[in-house]
């Protein structure tokens, strides 16, 4: 049985519409953690990511389609709750996100500690000074000198910036963090440093993390359980430790047969094909056309099997899984 | 924010800006000086005063800095009263009911041309027997000349050029220059020196008594001279920069900050709010301004003021065509990473128009606004050429609105049109240089050009 205590996510969707159709990047995603848990979710570019934390948070662009699902966070549907009990409720009480690209998501125009501040004076209407202490720690926190304080952001360096943006992230003590792949842009050195900062706040605060990326690399030091996004669905949960060691999914296999050994001698593998276009997905599972283990059953759409306490998307866990997930219509 | 101090320290590199902030300086200073030393009040009285107000000035004099333009020395007003000890006053009683009052005033005339026009002015106490005036006037030759006899009610004036007996006396010439000229001269010529004027009154009453004022009014008068209603332009020049810079900032100020609200507003809600304001924007970019607001002030032909016009350029330009500029930038900004994560913050619509939004135009905004003072100070002018002005201040626009319904420019009276002009002229060079100078240093893209 998957950790689901903190977040619970049934049957998520997000379509977007454009204008050369319907775009389905969040199409019935199925997913969970617990308290003081950092899951991964990885995949490969386009594949919803991005969208499933813009989903979770609601931050919805203004062409979207169709918006459904359960959103347990906490006990609470957040679904049911209107846009303005939603922004009081749950954004940065509850859950809060450092954005991609988190380097250009701060305010030119304020100084970096008064942007850290803001939340606290939103959300829980503190003073200047109190929210300002409390950023203060933040910046502490984070390891990024207190006097930098009174810069702007295009005074910091990339490093910097990405440790404001988490600062700002922490500091009204949220129990879930989404964060969107924070280290993208960053230098080794920089993405070790930050990984390593995130661990220990994971400790410290007892805060979960979502942590959207597609370097299986750096994040496998963070990860307690790894979500694979494919083709705008979660095919994957488990735990990290089996996961690394032997992925269920024909996917995830394929996935992590691509990343670079360092001490194997093994020549990095990469997928044939590409992932399906988002736009009008056929019938049947998405990553069949792609899959060396295809056969007769995946002409229709996979349900959800729970294999000892991992749940996975695939018809050949039809004899040892339970069924946890009947198929969705499409 | 920073940012913007640093601009505007910038803009002292360019030397139009400098010339500019001189201009707008000294322009700022005459109307804080205005607004200290001549109150609203006694600015009021005096610009809304007729001829009991300004009975010591000439009609449409010009300023006496007409002098330096001739080689002539102009002449100027002279202002004798018996009241004030400027005349010499003996009093001889002559028996139980009669007395003569004799007023003596003497002065000296060094200008190159006539007055303009020659008054006495009377006041005289008595119970019921009405005092009798003489009047003697004495030029330096020595020629004696005797002019009208009045009888004084309390209040008389005597204006010499009226006076038709005075005039036959005189060959009819008209007796400010008669009295003043060179007889053995060609041409008329004043004579310079001192003259006398000598008023003999008879009452008959004892306790009776007889003040004058002799006012002598000359061609040239004040700094800017004086208008048809003898009113001292300098009253409405310089009270015309107070009003003229408090309608141009405040209407500057107020249009574009509600026309960037607006926008701003549109931009973030989007969808039928900002369709909504696009389409009423264009509907009021085809609507004429002009033409409303002389509507408007027709309609509000009583309660007509300056403030209500205001607050209607306000109202009409809150959908102004500046609002598809500061959309444009808006539009930009709204897609800015950093938006999505103050939405993501939980930061509410007033808090992401007020401090995400808005601070990013101001760099736009300041060139505008400052450009957009003059239009104003303009329309204000214009408004009050079409007679739609404030019927009660003096404003520059008054004053040539003025000059041009009593033909100022036909008879010659080139000042009283071209000194408020000049320094409607002024306001808009000013703010102008400023302006283009802002613009500079806020868009960097313009520097090369």
């Amino acid at each position: 049985m998957v950790n689901e205590s903190l977040l619970r996510i049934r049957d998520l969707k997000l379509h977007f519409r454009t204008t050369k159709g319907v775009v389905r990047a969040v199409d019935g995603v199925r997913f969970g953690l617990g308290h003081n848990e950092a899951v991964v979710v990885i995949g490969e570019s386009g594949c919803g990511k991005s969208s499933l934390a813009k989903a979770v948070l609601r931050l919805l662009p203004r062409n979207v389609q169709t918006y459904s699902g359960e959103v347990y966070l906490d006990g609470t549907d957040t679904m049911q709750l209107d846009e303005e009990a939603f922004r009081r409720q749950v954004r940065w009480v509850k859950m809060s996100m450092v954005p991609q690209a988190a380097m250009n998501a701060l305010n030119p125009v304020l100084r970096v500690g008064d942007q850290v501040a803001e939340p606290m004076m939103v959300h829980y209407g503190v003073g200047k000074d109190e929210a300002l202490a409390q950023a203060r720690r933040m910046f502490e926190h984070v390891g990024v000198p207190v006097d930098f304080m009174h810069r702007y952001a295009f005074e910091l360096s990339g490093g910097m910036r990405q440790r404001v943006a988490i600062a700002m992230s922490l500091v009204t003590a949220p129990a879930l963090i989404i964060l969107d792949e924070p280290t993208s842009a960053l230098d080794v050195l920089t993405q070790a440093n930050i990984m390593n900062m995130l661990k220990r706040i994971k400790d410290e605060m007892e805060t979960s993390f979502i942590l959207i990326t597609h370097d299986i690399a750096t994040s496998s030091e963070l990860a307690d359980k790894v979500g694979v996004m494919y083709a705008g669905q979660i095919v994957e949960v488990s735990d990290a430790f089996r996961f690394f060691s032997g992925p269920l999914h024909p996917y995830s296999q394929k996935l992590m047969a691509s990343v670079p050994r360092l001490r194997a001698d093994v020549e990095p593998e990469f997928i044939t094909g590409q992932p399906p276009s988002l736009f009008g997905l056929k019938p049947g599972c998405r990553f069949a056309p792609r899959c060396p283990a295809r056969f007769g059953r995946c002409d229709e759409d996979p349900p959800v099997y729970e294999v000892d306490g991992r749940e996975v998307r695939c018809w050949l866990y039809e004899e040892t899984g339970t069924l946890v997930e009947e198929p969705q219509k499409a | 924010m920073r940012s913007i101090w640093a601009g505007i320290r910038e803009v002292w590199r360019y030397p139009s800006a400098i010339v500019g902030l001189t201009i707008i300086f000294l322009i700022v200073a005459l109307g804080v000086y205005t607004v200290v030393t001549l109150p609203y009040n006694e600015a009021i009285r005096l610009w809304r005063g007729g001829e009991e107000v300004w009975s010591e000035s000439p009609k449409t004099a010009r300023p006496i800095w007409y002098d330096w333009l001739t080689r002539r020395s102009l002449s100027r007003t002279i202002v004798l009263n018996s009241r004030d000890g400027q005349a010499v006053k003996t009093v001889e009683t002559l028996g139980e009911d009669a007395q003569t009052i004799s007023l003596v005033f003497s002065f000296d005339y060094p200008y190159d041309t006539f007055p303009q026009e020659v008054v006495i002015f009377f006041t005289a106490q008595f119970d019921q027997k009405t005092p009798h005036a003489s009047m003697t006037w004495r030029t330096p030759d020595g020629r004696e000349i005797r002019l009208g006899q009045v009888s004084l009610r309390p209040t008389e004036t005597y204006r010499l050029a009226l006076d038709t007996r005075l005039a036959r006396r005189l060959n009819n010439v008209l007796p400010q220059i008669a009295l003043f000229a060179d007889p053995d001269s060609e041409t008329p010529v004043p004579v310079k020196g001192t003259y006398e004027l000598e008023i003999l009154v008879s009452t008959f009453e004892n306790d009776a008594d007889v003040d004058a004022k002799w006012v002598a009014y000359g061609e040239v008068h004040g700094l800017a001279g004086t208008d048809y209603r003898r009113r001292d332009l300098m009253v409405a020049l310089q009270w015309g920069t107070p009003i003229a810079l408090a309608f141009g900032l405040l209407a500057a100020l107020g249009t574009t900050l509600t026309t960037m609200f607006v926008a701003a507003v549109g931009v973030w809600f989007g969808g039928w709010v900002d369709a909504l304001i696009q389409r009423v924007t264009e509907v009021n970019m085809v609507l004429p301004l002009l033409p409303i607001l002389v509507m408007v002030g027709t309609f509000y032909e009583h309660g007509r003021s300056i403030w209500v016009m205001l607050g209607c350029v306000i109202a009409l330009s809150i959908f102004g065509g500046a609002i598809k500029t500061f959309r444009a930038i808006f539009l930009q900004v709204r897609e800015a990473p950093y938006i999505e994560a103050a939405r993501a913050y939980g930061a509410g619509n007033g808090r992401i128009i007020a401090r995400y939004l808005i601070p990013r135009i101001i760099p736009v905004m300041i060139p505008a606004l400052v450009s957009g003072v003059p239009v104003y100070v303009f329309l204000e002018a214009s408004l009050a050429l079409l007679g739609l002005g404030d019927p009660v201040l003096p404003t520059w626009g008054k004053v040539i609105d003025d000059a041009r319904s009593q033909g100022a420019v036909h008879s010659g009276h080139y000042y009283w049109m071209l000194q408020p002009a000049l320094l409607l002229m002024l306001v808009g060079l000013g703010f102008a240089m400023v302006g283009f100078s802002l613009d500079r240093v806020f868009n960097p893209r313009l520097r090369g050009l």
